[in-house]
């Protein structure tokens, strides 16, 4: 019994040391480069099938193909928000200074998902509908994301006390996250035009199975190239903050 | 209940020795609103479209200028901090205070939106349904907006931030707003927006004051 019970405290042990961002440091730059090569295996992988594999659109032509980089561009930047929710929830509760420099890190990430998000939009809008920009419902609920992030990354930057900055964002987020339904829905209500979900959980998607395939690949690269790209930025801000620290002198890239 | 009371009476008082900050707010809103028909021309049948949602564009701008308020003076003297250590709830002392703003700078708009409308050529249904709205909605605005008041405390250039906190926040309660008034004079059912800013209202009223406390808290420590 006894034994049992270290036993699940080591592994419990395990898990929190990486929570400490002396140990994470490290850790995270061993990481970074197996998350870059995996963003880029998927990224040649989405791209030669979103080109050369995936067929052309009855209606829509070769235009159609900017859905490969549009739509992954809009997953991600909602479920960037999630997780920068999830690790900021966790910040706020358990008072881990990591957490808190996760969400920091990814926010900068969501809004240029987002970003990219809606101008990919608008250069196939224009073709498409002859607009570059129309008032409907997921066009506005993603502009009104990109304002949710842009909200947080002021608010961090302006408040000087670190841990108040992590804090109040943490609140910030964790309120946005309850907004993001009532804000989709009421702005679906108002809406207009578009066409409908083109990918949905309960009926067979509506397009070539190739195309589904290659709108995964590029997600998944999207995905992968966040996590480094965050993994780098974690990094970045531990040496900011924890730059008093004595490891973080005895680190050879800060000495050189 | 009695420290409820006792906070809503105090920041009553506060304003009334000082009411120009409350006036300037209220002077935003028929000044924002009177530009409107200069920028757009007076063709009556435009005005009276376009009318519910200026007006409340309006509310929602001028309501953001007296948000600073809710907490900031008390918080540069000290008594926020004061607050926190009494042994009342300090969710209900948050809650008095957000009460008072809504009565200074929310309940205002209401009583002085029809005189808007009239100028921009509404008839009496319409009127009594954007009054409607206006008492349901700016509640909401209120509370919402506490969170960005009591999140920007002491920060630099704060007022501008809260404004790009807020204002994204506040989108729902415009759209049922300004929809239910438009829905009425297309002549449809504005029931179903009511319920959605009653149910706004009852959410907010829920859970606002108590982020609220935990944001001022956070300012505070």
């Amino acid at each position: 019994m006894s034994q049992k019970n270290t036993l699940s405290n080591k592994r419990f042990m395990n898990w929190f040391r990486l929570s400490s961002p002396m140990t994470f440091y490290p850790v995270a730059g061993k990481l970074i480069p197996f998350f870059w090569v995996l963003a880029f295996l998927f990224g040649v992988a989405g791209l030669w099938v979103s080109f050369f594999v995936a067929p052309i659109d009855a209606v829509q032509g070769q235009g159609y193909r900017i859905i490969f980089i549009h739509v992954p561009t809009s997953w991600m930047s909602m479920f960037i928000y999630l997780v920068m929710a999830g690790w900021a929830g966790l910040g706020l509760v358990f008072n881990t200074r990591l957490s808190s420099m996760m969400a920091q890190a990814l926010a900068p990430i969501g809004a240029w998902m987002a970003f990219m998000s809606l101008w990919t939009g608008a250069f196939w809008g224009k073709p498409m509908w002859g607009a570059w920009w129309v008032w409907d419902a997921r066009l506005t609920s993603e502009l009104i994301l990109l304002f949710l992030y842009l909200g947080f990354i002021a608010l961090q930057a302006s408040i000087d006390n670190p841990r108040r900055a992590d804090k109040a964002g943490a609140v910030l987020v964790l309120v946005g996250v309850v907004n993001v339904p009532i804000i989709y829905f009421s702005v679906k209500w108002w809406n207009t035009l578009h066409q409908g979900a083109s990918i949905s959980m309960t009926k067979a998607p509506a397009m070539a199975q190739t195309m589904l395939w290659g709108m995964l690949l590029m997600a998944l690269a999207l995905w992968m190239y966040s996590i480094a790209v965050a993994l780098m930025r974690v990094q970045a801000i531990i040496l900011e903050r924890e730059s008093h620290a004595d490891w973080v002198r005895q680190l050879g890239e800060v000495k050189s | 209940m009695n420290a409820l009371l006792g906070i809503i009476h105090r920041d009553l008082l506060l304003v009334m020795r000082r009411k120009s900050e409350v006036l300037t707010a209220l002077f935003f809103f028929v000044i924002v609103t009177s530009l409107f028909p200069l920028g757009i021309g007076a063709d009556g049948a435009l005005l009276r479209k376009i009318a519910p949602g200026v007006i409340w564009v309006a509310a929602l701008l001028s309501t953001l200028l007296g948000l600073q308020r809710i907490f900031s003076a008390d918080y540069a003297d000290g008594t926020l901090e004061q607050m926190v250590l009494s042994p009342q709830s300090f969710v209900l002392l948050v809650a008095g205070k957000i009460v008072a703003h809504w009565l200074v700078c929310g309940l205002p708009l209401v009583v002085l939106a029809p005189i808007i409308g009239i100028q921009f050529d509404m008839d009496a249904g319409s009127l009594k349904v954007l009054i409607l709205a206006l008492l349901l909605g700016t509640p909401v605005l209120s509370l919402i907006g506490s969170i960005g008041a009591a999140l920007t405390l002491g920060v630099r250039g704060g007022s501008v931030l809260m404004s790009l906190i807020v204002l994204p926040l506040y989108i729902p309660v415009l759209i049922f707003g300004a929809g239910a008034v438009y829905a009425n004079t297309v002549g449809l059912d504005i029931s179903g927006h009511f319920s959605l800013l009653g149910a706004l209202l009852i959410l907010a009223l829920a859970f606002v004051p108590w982020v609220s406390a935990v944001a001022v808290k956070i300012a505070i420590e």
